[in-house]
């Protein structure tokens, strides 16, 4: 920048920053800033020219003032007038203002524009930096749209000076980040690789940052960078500390391009040539004996620099996996790090090795570590580092060291951060299971888990456990043991409440053969937690005292007693009232057999991918995981479960009138609901969520249990039998998307993840009754019921459209949860991009929502997407659907042709399967303006005076596809003796020819 | 109860911190200075609430003074005390200003001591609080002195002592009012309301006991009722009767017997004291009316022209009229002629002011303006903020009038008639605002 001359120094800006700092007040700041814009817009006012010097002064103090957060509306012509003078200062200062103040629907655009563009070709290197520098600074849509052409080519000019090259680069970068689509590869992509061999080491940095960015985008077209960057990064790593001059940080050589090129390298896999390959190892290798050396300065900035470039040099060594020795290394040089006293450098460390763990060759090496880390654990300062630990730990853990691992992470518990404890709790878990040599040890470290930390235990956790129990037939008496002896202490966590009264309901038998947990003391036991249980959990007591009359005949009499009572039975909770009632009538009535049969032990639950892993993935998101290393894992795990099979196989006997439904009923978090609900189509959808057993072995049990209410005169007001059954199956089903729920889906279902996306959503009919007046128009009421409205409003471009969907809530009750969702059905999918933007979850009383649809027809289609809508109104969930008219001729493009061109093209169609003829009969009448509307609304251009025939009707058009562009041609000869029709019509696809004309036949 | 008091200048430097109750930590005063005084938006509302602590500040020049209370407690009661601690200053060394507060520092942590009690406010009269905090070095006092001011100030009538003497009884009284309007633009009243005080300086001997009478109508139907005639009489002697919407008196008045029979009676602080303040906002006589007439001539110009009418008895003066009419955010020059006074466009207050010294009752006056305006590409229409006034008018506004104040000193011998006795009223815009 040219130094600032005397004369540049803007007194009057100086006395005014100066006086606004002096302010004593905001209200004093306020009227110096009033009275310095009313003098400015006297300035301004036009009466007289200003010279450059005071514009540049006022748009400088707009300026100021506009920083100290007041709005600015005026003073932008000037500063872009300021763009076009000759002197450095004051285009800077225009240039300043303009990438602060001037938004892109400004009028003004297209004359910064030509500023721009005039600086851009002007030779002066300044000039054209400022230029670049406001490109990118605004960065905005029109920006990138005027210059994206340029800025390439001034980029790969040879004779562009190295200061604009760079500036040149990094817009372009800028462009690319903001409007990707804008920037088009071109021949420029080439050459722009080839700056990574520049001699200016500032050009090549700002190069590297473009290529990496564009190579992430197009791996293919940048290939040749791997070889440049390597031989690039080599000549640094290898020379000298002071050969670079500029470029030396603290004694390193060029820190940032360094850390820049291992980045690029990381976009790509090792490279094959033996040659390049062998020097890339060579420079990781020299880095890491870099970090061996003793450091040359004591600077931190040094160490920063060094162990920078060694990190990226280290992702890049995990990154390609391929160098068992590298990696080894790489391990050993941040296990030093590991006990570094630079905090951050330890929790890059860790999480570093997180990764390195995952590789096959490092896994090992990052094992000897393993003392570090869990001292780290317990000694560790700051929290997040301690969760990097945590982190560790879990991905280093294998059968090896298993316990060791979950001993550890167990006893820090007790002492961890209240943020961090359900997470670990997670990976307890799972390691666990995962690792779990006997069950008895697996058993012990959950309910341990539980005792340390309750709370945090989530749902997921316990049912787990329930789940492996039943499955391993081994573990089940020692687990009835344990919990018998864990649920002794005088004050326990609920979950361990749950767990117990679950186990102890089930295999209760197994254990009260000894006198000390005889099966009275057993109920005592559970009972004593009962009144400090809160509903969900004495729910599931009381289907655990239900068990234990099958159990144990002897202590019926004490348990129909705890039924009895009025506590039970005239219990406020709908919930326990109910199943009060209904088992102390199943328990007098039914006979034993009846019992054991109902009452039967639960059946193994089908094996599948733990619920609790996809917790933790859901909690952590993608990335953090290594799925890679768990297949891994997984596999060995399988090896040593073989076992399991067996026992599935052994329990497969098991009556399928059990009465899974309701044990597991408590699961669901959803509030009973009393009221009778019709089947509806809610029912309906969440009806394949639930796999068929369920329902088949619930009813059964209902229908045995139906006669007995009409005896008993339960107080619940459904007595009637349909009315229970839809209320228990609602319970079982309930709400679709709840997170509590998600897992009682997951007992049964294979892999819940899955669901949502594969499953085609069963609907109620779809309603499609206004579906052929949307052929010919684009806006009108597509769906009306007494509740809502559905209104249309559609605009098509080409292959493009976008779709107004508009909900009217016709009630003057709020929707709740209001969800719609267009579905694709099979070919479709891949025919028409549909994308609809998420809208409000609620529409109140009498308001409109809307919700905005793009669409892109990618090639032509037959059938028409469905929106489905979703809401809850006053309770009840309602459900429609709608088929969407989004037809193929709605990406017509009416052409203009004369007769004799017509007739051309009408003959080059010829072939036979490219023409399709109707003939049939008129449906309205016969009004030839009204024809000629319809045809125009469906798209077609039409043609006059083409047929010889005047009453004929002719039109062509393009139907646009992102794949393709169909031409049509059609005709339409009206007899009006008749009252027929004849439709021609040709295009150059057949399925196109025949979906037209049965679109366009509805019509008449 | 106020837990805490802090006092900050502009920039948010603590000057007096005093803090009463245990749950107000010291961070307290630091929470207060980042969320209200350095806030990026600037807080209007008196009252913030900041981690379940309550900040009730008022500003005065560039001081603010912040009471501080984790309690629920009456926030009109804590206002009340802050006004009532600015006027305790202000009795004791003038002008609230940073200097001032740093040069008697330790006098207003007596003060606090004395006025504050565990939170809880004490007696905060100033007359009474004189007697032993002084600034006059330390006075040894004798025993006797001593124990009469511990009887005085734990007994009934703390707020005066006993054995005042004057040469001259002396009784002024001053009904200040402040009258608010929001009218339309055609001329419609939207809202209006009087608020006043009744304030009262008396130099009397001994210990008088006074009552005071106004025009209020309870009072004036009640007497009404007695005797048909007498209402008669005071209707043809041209004595209308206004409605009080709400009042409340100062310590002294026995609210018994306000409550009884509806007559202030009382024992007057010797010295200045606020004896009442009143509401009302019926029957309000509005002293002026502006009249605004706003064309806007293309995008570039806008034409002002404003009438003011006075609308009071013509032997009347009204006095330091200041009409400010709002100017748009775009003006880039301003020309006015007025017939009266002088104008001026004030940039800096995005207004142009005009100011009367004097004007009689039944005159009119008028300026006119032309706004030059700057295009500006914002499409934002001007709001047309309202047209505001400020005045002072020697009536009241509200129509009270005091009907007597008599004076009984049952001790000394000096009867009602001995006392001089002086009434003054003035009016005084409040916020007094005419839509355009």
């Amino acid at each position: 920048m040219p130094a600032v001359s005397k004369g540049d120094g803007m007194r009057g800006l100086a006395v005014f920053i100066s006086d606004i700092r002096n302010c004593k007040s905001k209200e004093a700041e306020i009227k110096r800033i009033n009275k310095e814009l009313a003098n400015i817009r006297s300035k301004f006012k036009g009466d007289k020219a200003l010279d450059g010097y005071s514009k540049k002064k006022y748009v400088c103090k707009l300026l100021f003032i506009f920083l100290l957060g007041h709005d600015i509306d005026f003073g932008h012509m000037e500063a872009v007038n300021l763009l076009s003078s000759n002197k450095y200062t004051e285009k800077q200062i225009g240039y300043l203002f303009i990438s602060v103040l001037v938004n892109s629907n400004s009028d003004l655009i297209s004359l910064i524009n030509n500023a721009i563009k005039n600086d851009l070709s002007s030779r002066n290197p300044t000039f054209m930096n400022l230029a670049l520098h406001c490109i990118a600074n605004v960065g905005s849509r029109e920006m990138a749209e005027a210059f994206a052409a340029e800025v390439p080519r001034i980029l790969v000019a040879g004779d562009t000076m190295d200061s604009v090259k760079q500036s040149a680069a990094l817009c372009l970068l800028r462009l690319n980040r903001t409007s990707p689509d804008l920037v088009l590869m071109g021949e420029w992509t080439a050459r722009v690789v080839h700056l990574l061999n520049d001699q200016h080491l500032g050009v090549v940095t700002a190069a590297t940052s473009l290529i990496t960015t564009l190579a992430q985008k197009s791996p293919e077209d940048f290939k040749t960078s791997v070889s440049l960057a390597v031989a690039r990064l080599s000549r640094i790593v290898s020379s000298a500390s002071t050969d670079l001059q500029d470029y030396t940080y603290y004694f390193v050589a060029a820190p940032w391009l360094s850390v820049k090129l291992l980045r690029l390298l990381q976009c790509y896999p090792p490279p094959e040539d033996g040659a390049i390959r062998g020097r890339l190892t060579e420079c990781l290798e020299t880095i890491l004996n870099k970090a061996q050396e003793p450091p040359k300065s004591k600077k931190v900035q040094h160490s920063n620099a060094k162990n920078a470039v060694l990190f990226e040099a280290i992702s890049l060594i995990i990154h390609h996996d391929s160098e068992p020795t590298l990696l080894v290394r790489a391990c050993n040089q941040l296990g030093q790090f590991l006990q570094h006293r630079e905090t951050n450098l330890r929790y890059l460390a860790l999480e570093s090795m997180c990764t390195l763990a995952s590789s096959e060759f490092s896994h090992e090496a990052v094992k000897t570590h393993i003392e570090t880390v869990i001292n780290a654990l317990k000694s560790e300062r700051d929290v997040s580092v301690r969760q990097r630990a945590v982190d560790l730990l879990y991905a280093m853990c294998d059968r090896s060291n298993a316990k060791q691992i979950v001993a550890e992470m167990l006893s820090y518990l007790e002492t961890a951060d209240y943020s961090i404890r359900e997470e670990i709790v997670l990976k307890v878990a799972i390691l666990a299971e995962k690792y779990a040599v006997d069950y008895t040890w697996y058993v012990d470290t959950i309910l341990n888990l539980i005792r340390f930390a309750g709370d945090y235990v989530s749902d997921e956790v316990w049912y787990r456990v329930i789940q492996i129990v039943i499955n391993r037939d081994e573990v089940q008496g020692y687990a009835a043991k344990t919990v018998f002896e864990a649920l002794q202490a005088p004050a326990c966590h609920e979950n361990l409440v749950k767990v117990g009264g679950y186990i102890l309901g089930e295999f209760g038998n197994l254990i009260a053969g000894d006198s000390r947990s005889s099966p009275l003391i057993q109920f005592d036991l559970l009972h004593s937690k009962f009144h400090l249980c809160s509903v969900p959990t004495r729910a599931l007591l009381l289907s655990a005292y239900i068990k234990f009359i099958n159990l144990f005949p002897e202590v019926k009499g004490t348990i129909q007693e705890v039924l009895r009572s009025d506590s039970q039975l005239r219990n406020a909770d709908v919930e326990l009232q109910q199943r009060a009632v209904e088992y102390l009538r199943l328990s007098s009535i039914a006979s034993t057999d009846i019992l054991a049969t109902v009452l039967e032990e639960m059946p193994p639950f089908p094996e599948r991918e733990s619920s609790i892993l996809a917790k933790l993935k859901r909690k952590k998101g993608p990335g953090n995981l290594h799925p890679d290393l768990d297949e891994n894992r997984k596999e060995r795990s399988a090896n040593g479960g073989t076992a399991d099979h067996s026992s599935t196989t052994s329990n497969a006997k098991s009556s399928p009138l059990s009465f899974v439904g309701d044990l597991l009923a408590p699961a669901s978090t959803a509030p009973p609901t009393n009221r009778p609900r019709p089947v509806s189509s809610s029912y309906l959808l969440q009806a394949p969520l639930t796999p068929i057993p369920l329902q088949a072995s619930a009813v059964p049990v209902l229908l045995s249990a139906g006669p007995l209410f009409q005896v008993a005169a339960s107080p619940t007001p459904s007595t009637d039998l349909l009315g229970l059954g839809s209320t228990i199956t609602t319970q079982n089903s309930a709400p679709p998307a709840s997170k509590g729920t998600s897992l009682l889906v997951d007992v049964f279902s294979e892999n819940i993840a899955a669901f949502p996306v594969e499953t085609p959503v069963a609907v109620g009919p779809v309603a499609d009754e206004n579906f052929s007046r949307f052929v010919c128009k684009n806006n009108g009421v597509l769906y009306e019921n007494q509740l809502l409205q559905i209104g249309l409003k559609s605009e098509f471009r080409q292959n493009l459209g976008r779709m107004y969907v508009f909900f009217g809530n016709k009630t003057s009750t709020q929707f709740m949860n209001f969800a719609a969702s267009v579905v694709c059905q099979d070919t479709l999918q891949a025919q028409l991009n549909v994308h609809a933007k998420p809208a409000d979850p609620t529409v109140d009383g009498g308001a409109q929502l809307q919700q905005i649809l793009n669409i892109e027809c990618m090639s032509d289609f037959v059938d028409a997407p469905v929106l489905n809508i979703q809401f809850r109104y006053g309770g009840t969930l309602q459900n429609v659907a709608v088929k969407l008219p989004i037809t193929l001729n709605k990406f017509f493009q009416p052409t203009e042709m004369t007769s004799q061109d017509f007739f051309q093209r009408w003959k080059q169609l010829g072939a036979p399967q490219q023409e399709v003829q109707k003939i049939f009969k008129a449906k309205h009448s016969m009004d030839t303006e009204v024809t000629k509307a319809k045809i125009m609304g469906f798209g077609a251009a039409l043609l006059d005076g083409v047929d010889p025939n005047p009453s004929n009707f002719v039109g062509a058009g393009v139907i646009h596809t992102k794949t393709t562009q169909v031409g049509c041609l059609l005709r339409l000869e009206p007899n009006t003796q008749a009252q027929m029709y004849r439709l021609t019509l040709r295009t150059s696809r057949d399925t196109v020819s025949q979906r037209l004309c049965d679109l366009l036949s509805e019509q008449f | 109860m106020i837990g805490g008091l802090f006092i900050y200048n502009h920039k948010g430097e603590v000057l007096i911190s005093r803090v009463y109750r245990d749950d107000i930590g010291r961070n307290a005063v630091d929470a207060f200075r980042v969320n209200v005084i350095h806030a990026r938006q600037q807080v209007r509302s008196p009252v913030t609430n900041i981690a379940r602590t309550s900040f009730f500040h008022v500003k005065r020049s560039n001081i603010w003074l912040a009471a501080v209370t984790k309690q629920n407690v009456n926030a009109a009661m804590v206002f009340e005390f802050l006004y009532k601690m600015c006027d305790v200053m202000t009795a004791y060394f003038g002008k609230i200003s940073e200097e001032n507060i740093k040069n008697n520092f330790v006098l207003i942590y007596e003060l606090l001591d004395e006025i504050l009690d565990f939170g809880y406010p004490q007696n905060s009269e100033t007359g009474a609080l004189k007697t032993f905090i002084t600034q006059t070095g330390i006075k040894s006092q004798s025993k006797e002195e001593q124990s009469q001011i511990t009887s005085q100030v734990t007994g009934q009538i703390g707020w005066r002592r006993e054995g005042i003497k004057y040469r001259r009884n002396e009784l002024f009284l001053d009904v200040l009012e402040s009258v608010n309007l929001l009218m339309s633009p055609q001329g419609q009243v939207l809202s209006a309301h009087v608020s006043g005080r009744v304030v009262m300086k008396s130099y009397l001997s001994g210990m008088p006991e006074c009552k005071f009478g106004m025009n209020d109508k309870i009072v004036i139907d009640k007497q009404g009722k007695g005797g048909a005639t007498e209402e008669a009489a005071g209707k043809r002697s041209g004595h209308q009767s206004i409605a009080i919407d709400d009042c409340t008196f100062h310590q002294c008045v026995r609210l018994s017997k306000f409550d009884a029979e509806r007559s202030i009676s009382f024992i007057p602080p010797d010295g200045e004291c606020e004896l009442m303040r009143y509401r009302t906002t019926k029957d309000i006589i509005l002293p002026f009316r502006v009249i605004p007439l706003v064309r806007e001539v293309g995008r570039t110009k806008l034409e002002v022209k404003v009438v003011i009418k006075s609308n009071f008895k013509p032997s009347l003066l009204a006095q330091k009229i200041e009409v400010r009419i709002p100017t748009p955010l775009n003006t880039s020059g301003v020309q006015v002629i007025c017939m009266k006074g002088k104008a001026k466009y004030k940039a800096s207050e995005n207004a142009i002011v005009w100011k009367i010294k004097r004007m009689a009752g039944m005159k009119e006056s008028q300026i006119s303006a032309e706004i030059e305006l700057l295009p500006t590409n914002d499409k934002k229409k001007w709001a047309r903020p309202p047209i505001s006034m400020n005045f002072e008018v020697p009536f009241a506004p509200s129509g009270l009038k005091v009907r007597y104040l008599k004076v009984f000193e049952p001790k000394l011998n000096y009867s009602d008639h001995d006392v001089i006795k002086w009434v003054r009223y003035i009016g005084r815009s409040g916020i007094y605002e005419t839509r355009c």
